[in-house]
C-alpha cells in the first residue's frame, strides 16, 4: 500500500511521518517517532493504554488512523512535565503510590491531565466516571483516583499542598 | 542518653529500611513514559512475527499453503510445525510434565492454537499475510466438558499420547485423562462422613478465567551468529527457568543465552509459561539472522495464554450439631484444556489444593484432584495465586457457608468455632501441610468488631422484612471470609519445576564509597521490589535504601533464581536478601574489630555502625568499613565486601486475612452495590505498608472481576465468546469501590525478617468474600449455592428462580 506524508505536532515539535491510509496513530507514533510512552493494551478501545490529546481531546490513539493526524497538534506523557520539572499529576501518581506496573499509567495520567483541564475541581464521582475509559490491573484504581485528586487540590490551592 | 537515643532513631529512619512507607523508586520513569517493555524494543533490521490460528476447536489439519503468503513483499518466511521438527521444536515441554505442540502437529486442539509463524518486515504486513496463509481442516467432535471426557463417544483428543497409560503424575486410566492426585485419608474420612451429625454437600465450581495483565505477552529473540550468542528479551516472570528451557529445548549452551526481563507490564501467573511466540521467535531469529519480535494482540492474549481455574470441586463437610467440624472431603474435576500446561511444582499437579482445610482445624480430610483434557486452551495457571491456593480457599470459604445454612448457625459463630487456635501453632494439617504460624481468632475478632458485624446481621434482619412487607426491592448480602494461604514455593525437599528447586538468591556487591548494588533472581512486575528489597537490605546493612540499586531480569547479570509468582518473591529472594546482607555484616564485623583494635566479640551492630560495647563513641559505620575494605590491607581478610546467598526456605509461609463485604443486591436488575469492604491482611512482618496496601486494592479489584463477572465462556463448538476486553470483564474506575485496609502482625518463625508474602492475598480472599456476599443475600429465600460469575444476569435468574419476581 502506498504510503502518505503526515505533517503533525507532537509535544510541542513540528513532525513528518509517513504512513499507509490504514496505520493507526498508535503504531506510528511508537515505531516511527519513537514515542514509546503510550501503549498498546488492546487495540479496540477498550483499555486506554494508548490515551494521547490530539487538539485538546483525549483520544484512543488505536482508535485513530495516523493520517486523521494530519495538521494535528498531539500531546502524549513525554510531553507532560520533564526530568527537572513533572506535571503535579506526574508528582501525585508517585506520592500516592497511584501506579504499581506502570503500563497504563502513561495514557492514565495523560487522560486525567484532559479531565483536570476540563473540570479543575473534580469530585472523586467526576474523576471516577472521568477517567472510566482507562483500565487498570493492578492498582485498584484507589490510589490513582486519590492522586488525581491531590492534583486538581495543589492547582487550585498551590500554597495548601500536601 | 537521650541524645544518643534520638540520634539512633533518626539514623533508623535515614535508612528508610522495614516497615518505612518508602516512595517506590520505579515511579519516575513510569510516571514519565520512559518505562522498557518487551514492545518498546526496537532493534536494527527487526522483523515481526503473527501468528496463523486455527478457527476450529478440534479438526485434522490436511494442508497448509503458504505461497500467497510467500509471494508478499516484505514476507521473509512462514514456519510450520514441518520446519519445526527437524529442529524437534514442533512440541516443547510443559512446566507440568506434558507436551505441547508449538505449532500444529497434524492436528488442532482448541480455538486460536498456533499454526503458522509469518516472518515480515513489519507488522501490518505480517497480518496481511497471515490472511493468506491457507488452512484445509477437517473437523472433528468437539470435547468441552470435561464431565463428558470419558464417555463411550468422546472424541480422543491427544493421539500422540493416546497408548500411554502412565503420565508425569501416575496412572492415566482413559486417553482424555491427565492424571489422579489423591491427598489424605479416604477411609477415615468415609468413615467420619457416614457416622457424623450433619453433612452438608455442594458443587463448587470456580470458573475458567484469565488473568489479562494490561500488557499481553510477547518477545524479541536475537541471534548473533558472529558470536553465537542468543538474546531473549520477553515478558517473562522466571528469565531463569526460561533461560534453561531455550537451552535445553535449542542445543545451544546455557552459557551462550540471555535471557532478559524488562519492565513487565503486569504478570499476574499469565507470564510463568513457555509459549509457542517465544519458541518461534527464537527460532525465526536463528533462521533469518536478525532479531525477531513477537507480541501477541489481546485477542490472542485472551484466547490462546495461559488461562487459570477451571476446577469442578465436589464437596462434602461433616460436623457435630452444635458445629464442630469433623471432616472435609472434596473430589475436583479439574479441566486443563488440551494441554497440561499449569505451572506448579512438579510433586504438586493440583498445586497447593490441599490446603482447602484453610483456616480450620479439620481433623480428617480426603481431596482427590483427576486432571481432565478438553478443547480448550492449554494452561491453569495461578492467576494471582500460589498455584490453586485460590481454589482451595473459595471451596472451603463457601463450604463453611453451606454448613452454617445446614446448622441453622451463624457463618462467623462457625468460623470461630473451629479456627486453628494459636497455640496450635505449628500446625499439622489433615492434608499435611504444617502451618508456621497465625493468630485467627484475635484477626476474626478486630474484622467483625470494626465492622460492627453484628449491627449489620440486624439491619440485613430488617431488610428482609422490609423485602416481604413489599417496602424495598434491594436485599442485602454479608460476604465473610476467612482465608489462610500457603505461598513462598518452596523447600527444595518438595517443591521443584521441572526438576528446578525452587531456591532464590540475591549476590550483594557493597561499593567502596558505601553504596551497593544486589541483583536476585526474581523480577518485578509492578510489585516494586527496586524498592522493597533495598529496604530489606537497607536495614540489615545499614545503608540507606536511597543508596542500594536493585538489579533482577538479566540472566547474564542476575544469580539464578526461579523467578516471581506465588508470592514467592518475599519469602525466597527476601529472605535470601537478609541472609547475604548477614554475610555482608559478618565480614563487616571482622573488619570493624581489626580497625577499632579490639576483638570481633566486643562490638555490637547498631543500626548502621559497629560500636565498642560499653565504649558508644567508638565505632565505625558501615560506609567506613566499606572503604576500608578495598583500600586496606586488613591481616587474615580478604579484600572487598560482597556476598551471595541462595536460600532454601525451610518451609512454607502462611498469610492469613479476615474480609467482609457489605452488598446490596438489586432483586429485580440483579445489579449488585458493593457498599463496604473490609481487609484485614496479616503478611507478617511489613516492609512498605504503602505498598502492601497497594498490593490488598490490586488484588481486591482482581477478585471483584473474577466473583462478579470475568470468565473465558466457550460455546458448545468450543469457539471462545469473550476473547475481546469488551466481553471479557475488567472492572473500571466507575464500578470499583474503595476498600478500608487493615492488618494484624504475626511474624512467620521461620522466615529471616518475619515477612510472608502479599501480593496474592487479596484475590485468594476477596473471591469467597464477594461470592459469600451474593449468595448470603439470598439466604433467606432458600438459596444454599450459586456459581460465580455472579453478574447481573445471573445474579436476576437466580433471583427469578428463587420466585422473587412478581412474574416468576
Ligand atoms: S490500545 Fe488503544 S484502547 Fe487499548
Ligand atoms: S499500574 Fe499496572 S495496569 Fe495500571
Amino acid at each position: 500500500m502506498s504510503k502518505q506524508k503526515i505533517n503533525l505536532n507532537v509535544n510541542g515539535q513540528s513532525v513528518t511521518a509517513e504512513a499507509e491510509p490504514r496505520e493507526l496513530l498508535i503504531h506510528v507514533l511508537r515505531e516511527q517517532l519513537e514515542i514509546t510512552g503510550p501503549h498498546i493494551g488492546c487495540e479496540t478501545t477498550h483499555c486506554g493504554a494508548c490515551t494521547v490529546e490530539m487538539d485538546g481531546m483525549s483520544v484512543k490513539s488505536c482508535t485513530i488512523f495516523a493520517v486523521q493526524a494530519q495538521g494535528k497538534e498531539i500531546t502524549t506523557i513525554e510531553g507532560l512535565g520533564d526530568p527537572d520539572k513533572l506535571h503535579v499529576l506526574q508528582e501525585k501518581f508517585k506520592e500516592h503510590h497511584g501506579l504499581q506496573c506502570g503500563f497504563c499509567t502513561p495514557g492514565m495520567i495523560t487522560r486525567a491531565h484532559r479531565l483536570l483541564e476540563e473540570n479543575p475541581n473534580p469530585t472523586e464521582e467526576d474523576v471516577r466516571f472521568g477517567i472510566a475509559g482507562n483500565l487498570c490491573r493492578c492498582t485498584g484504581y484507589q490510589n490513582i483516583v486519590k492522586s488525581v485528586m491531590a492534583a486538581a487540590e495543589e492547582i487550585n490551592n498551590p500554597e495548601s499542598a500536601t | 542518653m537521650s541524645a544518643t537515643a534520638e540520634s539512633v532513631q533518626e539514623r533508623r529512619a535515614a535508612l528508610k529500611g522495614l516497615g518505612t512507607s518508602r516512595k517506590r523508586v520505579e515511579d519516575a520513569r513510569f510516571t514519565q513514559g520512559k518505562g522498557n517493555y518487551v514492545d518498546d524494543i526496537k532493534l536494527p533490521d527487526m522483523l515481526f512475527g503473527d501468528f496463523v490460528r486455527s478457527q476450529h476447536a478440534h479438526a485434522r489439519v490436511k494442508s497448509i499453503d503458504t505461497s500467497a503468503a510467500m509471494e508478499l513483499p516484505g514476507v521473509i518466511a512462514v514456519l510450520t510445525a514441518k520446519d519445526l521438527e527437524p529442529l524437534n521444536l514442533h512440541w516443547m515441554p510443559t512446566l507440568a510434565g506434558d507436551k505441547q505442540m508449538v505449532l500444529a502437529d497434524g492436528k488442532v486442539l482448541f480455538q486460536g492454537q498456533e499454526i503458522a509463524f509469518v516472518i515480515a518486515e513489519d507488522r501490518y504486513i505480517a497480518a496481511d499475510a497471515v490472511d493468506l496463509v491457507k488452512v484445509e481442516f477437517e473437523e472433528l467432535p468437539v470435547l468441552v466438558d470435561p464431565f463428558k471426557a470419558e464417555l463411550p463417544d468422546a472424541p480422543i483428543l491427544r493421539e500422540d499420547i493416546a497408548d500411554e497409560k502412565e503420565g508425569a503424575h501416575g496412572a492415566r486410566r482413559h486417553p482424555n485423562h491427565i492424571f489422579t492426585w489423591e491427598q489424605g485419608d479416604k477411609a477415615a474420612t468415609e468413615s467420619v462422613l457416614s457416622e457424623a451429625d450433619v453433612v452438608a454437600e455442594e458443587m463448587v465450581y470456580y470458573h475458567r478465567t484469565h488473568p489479562c495483565p494490561m500488557e499481553t505477552c510477547g518477545s524479541v529473540a536475537s541471534m548473533d551468529k558472529v558470536n553465537g550468542k542468543l538474546t531473549l528479551w520477553g515478558t517473562f516472570q522466571a528469565p531463569h527457568v526460561v533461560r534453561t528451557v531455550a537451552s535445553l529445548l535449542s542445543g545451544i549452551a546455557e552459557h551462550n543465552i540471555r535471557v532478559v526481563s524488562p519492565d513487565i507490564g503486569g504478570g499476574f501467573g499469565n507470564k510463568v509459561g513457555v509459549y509457542p511466540g517465544y519458541v518461534c521467535s527464537i527460532v525465526a531469529s536463528i533462521v533469518t539472522g536478525k532479531p525477531v519480535k513477537w507480541v501477541e494482540d489481546r485477542m490472542e492474549n485472551l484466547s490462546a495464554t495461559a488461562f487459570a481455574r477451571d476446577y469442578w470441586m465436589q464437596g462434602k463437610i461433616a460436623a457435630t450439631k452444635d458445629g464442630k467440624i469433623t471432616g472435609l472431603w472434596c473430589h475436583t474435576t479439574a479441566d486443563h484444556g488440551a494441554f497440561d500446561a499449569c505451572a506448579d511444582p512438579t510433586k504438586y499437579p493440583a498445586g497447593f489444593m490441599s490446603i482447602c482445610t484453610g483456616s480450620y482445624d479439620i481433623p480428617t480430610a480426603y481431596l482427590a484432584v483427576d486432571g481432565i483434557y478438553t478443547n480448550k486452551a492449554p494452561g491453569g495457571v495461578a492467576y494471582r495465586c500460589s498455584f490453586r491456593v485460590t481454589e482451595a480457599a473459595y471451596f472451603i470459604e463457601r463450604m463453611i457457608e453451606v454448613l452454617a445454612i445446614k446448622l441453622n448457625m451463624d457463618a462467623a459463630e462457625l468460623r470461630a468455632k473451629n479456627f486453628i487456635r494459636k497455640d496450635q501453632f505449628p500446625y499439622q494439617s489433615a492434608l499435611g501441610w504444617e502451618y508456621d504460624s497465625g493468630d485467627y481468632h484475635t484477626a476474626w475478632e478486630k474484622a467483625l468488631e470494626s465492622v460492627g458485624y453484628s449491627k449489620l446481621r440486624e439491619e440485613q434482619a430488617q431488610r428482609v422484612e422490609d423485602f416481604k412487607a413489599g417496602k424495598t426491592r434491594k436485599l442485602m448480602g454479608i460476604g465473610l471470609c476467612h482465608f489462610t494461604e500457603i505461598v513462598g514455593a518452596g523447600p527444595v525437599k518438595n517443591c521443584d519445576i521441572l526438576g528446578m528447586g525452587m531456591f532464590d538468591s540475591c549476590e550483594i556487591r557493597i561499593h567502596p564509597t558505601g553504596s551497593a548494588l544486589a541483583r536476585l533472581g526474581t523480577i518485578s512486575q509492578g510489585q516494586g521490589h527496586a524498592t522493597t528489597f533495598a529496604q530489606i537490605l537497607a536495614t540489615e546493612i545499614g545503608i540507606s535504601a536511597d543508596d542500594i540499586t536493585i538489579e533482577e531480569g538479566d540472566t547474564d547479570t542476575a544469580p539464578y533464581g526461579l523467578g516471581t509468582y506465588g508470592s514467592r518473591s518475599t519469602p525466597v529472594a527476601g529472605a535470601a536478601t537478609a541472609m547475604a546482607g548477614r554475610k555482608i555484616r559478618a565480614k563487616a564485623q571482622m573488619i570493624a574489630a581489626y580497625l577499632l583494635e579490639v576483638h570481633d566479640n566486643d562490638i555490637e551492630w547498631e543500626v548502621d555502625r559497629f560500636v565498642v560495647k560499653g565504649a558508644p563513641e567508638k565505632f565505625k559505620t558501615m560506609k567506613e568499613i566499606a572503604y576500608a575494605s578495598y583500600n586496606q590491607a586488613i591481616p587474615g581478610v580478604e579484600p572487598g565486601l560482597e556476598a551471595v546467598s541462595y536460600y532454601d526456605p525451610p518451609n512454607m509461609t502462611y498469610p492469613f486475612g479476615a474480609y467482609v463485604c457489605v452488598m446490596d443486591v438489586d432483586v429485580d436488575t440483579g445489579v449488585s452495590d458493593i457498599r463496604q469492604f473490609y481487609a484485614l491482611d496479616d503478611c507478617g512482618t511489613r516492609i512498605n505498608p504503602m505498598i502492601i496496601e497497594g498490593q490488598v486494592h490490586g488484588g481486591l479489584t482482581e477478585a471483584l472481576a473474577i466473583a462478579l463477572g470475568q470468565e473465558i465462556a466457550y460455546d458448545e463448538l468450543g469457539n471462545i465468546k469473550t476473547g475481546t476486553l469488551m466481553d471479557f470483564f475488567i472492572p473500571t474506575s466507575w464500578e470499583t469501590p474503595n476498600y478500608e485496609t487493615d492488618f494484624t502482625e504475626t511474624p512467620s518463625p521461620h522466615h529471616p525478617i518475619g515477612a510472608k508474602g502479599v501480593g496474592e492475598s487479596p484475590n485468594v480472599g476477596g473471591v469467597p468474600a464477594f461470592s459469600n456476599a451474593i449468595n448470603d443475600a439470598f439466604r433467606a429465600f432458600g438459596l444454599t449455592h450459586t456459581h460465580m460469575p455472579h453478574d447481573h444476569w445471573r445474579i436476576w435468574k437466580t433471583a427469578n428462580e428463587l420466585g422473587l419476581h412478581a412474574d416468576s
